[in-house]
């Protein structure tokens, strides 16, 4: 669509770098747009997934038992165990794990032929997340101190003077209930946007080249090669991008529910 | 929030689209549920089973091992105390044997002194009873001589002689024993 869009405008032999509009895509129905379908695809994708390969687990796994077993074993043990610990981390592997394979498919949609967009470069999902993330990890520090205890425990850190606090608790509240989950959504999203901002810079300025004839034509194939490079790049961002997301959310649980800071 | 292709009324990429939270939410909702529900017990299950698979194993090998230990000690202990046994029996049959060897030659001994005893005790009454006869026969014999010698002349020395040699001859043909002679006889 946006290689369309793109064309249109290059009819005025002017080049026009794409901007925000690479990021909209018109509905399919309703407010049914790609991204929309993407999300939800994606949803049924890692859930088949997790299903059909957790059906028949064996004690010593097979090819296939071993790469969703490595998988889940990041979310579990990396994420979920050494951030969280105790006894409780059990509680939120679903959590993570789905954090960790929902932000990561629809990171790497952006980079898959057909797909080519990053779901989490529209601010609204990575938001949804957030907010997912937002709810757990207050409802752990709640329901691990209660509701004066989580306060006391978040807001007032101790070993600290008391006239301190009243500068350090604002900063606590600011950090803990607003800071940290907006950052965590803009982070995704921004990497996202940005990555598939200059592969489509790289890709549109081909085109551009090669239907300009002559001699800019002999830069096109060396935009193409850019592109092709920060399509590599853009993967591995995409990994860390869906790794710190789920590893920040674990973080930011174990925080809630540790017993001393 | 309507996305329009228009460049000039594009809206910010910085604010979220309802729609999208909506259906986002939803989504992770949905997936989360799947994963809570069915795939994360699997899993914790299978892990459950491995680390019974590898610890119980792990266990087992080790109670074997304990038991074989165990059973060889058994038979250690069963080897020393038969090897204990096998010796006190050899060393009880050899003090038995040397005892019986000891009785043996003592019985022996005094059965070899009892018949000792009683052949010497026949051979003097057998003894007692020659020279008792002996002693008859020599003093009759003495009378015969003497009476001999008496009734003849007794003059001459080749006589004399001659008697004594016919008495000895005689004496010989009687008896083989020549020291029992003498004795009677006169000098």
């Amino acid at each position: 669509m946006s290689a369309m869009v793109a064309e249109e405008i290059l009819a005025a032999e002017e080049f026009v770098p794409p901007g925000v509009g690479s990021f909209i895509y018109p509905p399919i129905f309703g407010e049914v747009t790609k991204p929309i379908v993407m999300v939800v695809l994606s949803a049924v994708i890692i859930a088949g997934y997790f299903v059909v390969t957790s059906r028949r687990l064996a004690v010593v796994p097979g090819r296939s038992q071993f790469v969703a077993e490595s998988f889940y074993g990041i979310a579990r043990n990396t994420m979920a165990r050494d951030q969280i610990g105790g006894t409780e981390f059990l509680r939120y592997v679903p959590l993570i794990l789905g954090l960790f394979s929902f932000v990561l498919v629809n990171n790497l949609f952006g980079i898959i032929p057909l797909f080519q967009f990053p779901t989490m470069s529209r601010i609204g999902f990575p938001v949804a997340l957030a907010l997912f993330v937002y709810v757990f990890y207050h409802y752990a520090g709640f329901r691990k101190h209660g509701f004066v205890g989580y306060f006391k425990h978040a807001l007032f850190p101790p070993g600290a003077p008391a006239f301190v606090y009243v500068i350090i608790a604002p900063i606590e509240f600011l950090q803990k209930f607003i800071v940290q989950p907006v950052a965590l959504a803009i982070r995704v999203f921004a990497a996202m946007f940005a990555g598939h901002l200059i592969l489509v810079l790289f890709a549109v300025a081909a085109e551009f080249l090669l239907l300009q004839g002559g001699l800019l034509a002999v830069a096109a194939p060396l935009s193409f090669i850019v592109a092709i490079a920060f399509t590599f790049l853009e993967a591995l961002v995409m990994v860390i991008q869906a790794y710190i997301f789920a590893l920040l959310a674990a973080v930011f649980i174990g925080a809630a529910v540790s017993e001393e800071h | 929030m309507h996305s329009l292709i228009l460049a000039a009324e594009e809206p910010l990429p910085v604010l979220p689209v309802t729609s999208e939270i909506i259906v986002g939410a939803v989504a992770f909702a949905l997936l989360l549920g799947v994963l809570w529900k069915f795939a994360v017990p699997r899993f914790e299950a299978m892990y459950t089973q491995r680390t019974d698979a590898i610890e119980g194993g792990l266990t087992r090998a080790r109670e074997a091992q304990e038991a074989a230990d165990q059973l060889k000690k058994q038979y250690e202990d069963q080897m020393a105390d038969l090897r204990a046994q096998a010796a006190r029996i050899r060393d009880d049959a050899r003090a038995e044997g040397q005892q019986i060897k000891a009785e043996l030659r003592a019985q022996a001994e005094e059965e070899a002194a009892r018949i000792r005893l009683r052949g010497e005790e026949q051979l003097a009454a057998q003894r007692d009873q020659v020279s008792r006869q002996l002693r008859g026969e020599i003093s009759g014999l003495s009378v015969q001589l003497a009476e001999r010698i008496i009734g003849n002349a007794l003059s001459d020395d080749a006589r004399r002689s001659d008697t004594i040699d016919t008495f000895l001859s005689e004496l010989d043909g009687l008896e083989p024993r020549r020291d029992a002679a003498p004795a009677g006889g006169p000098s």
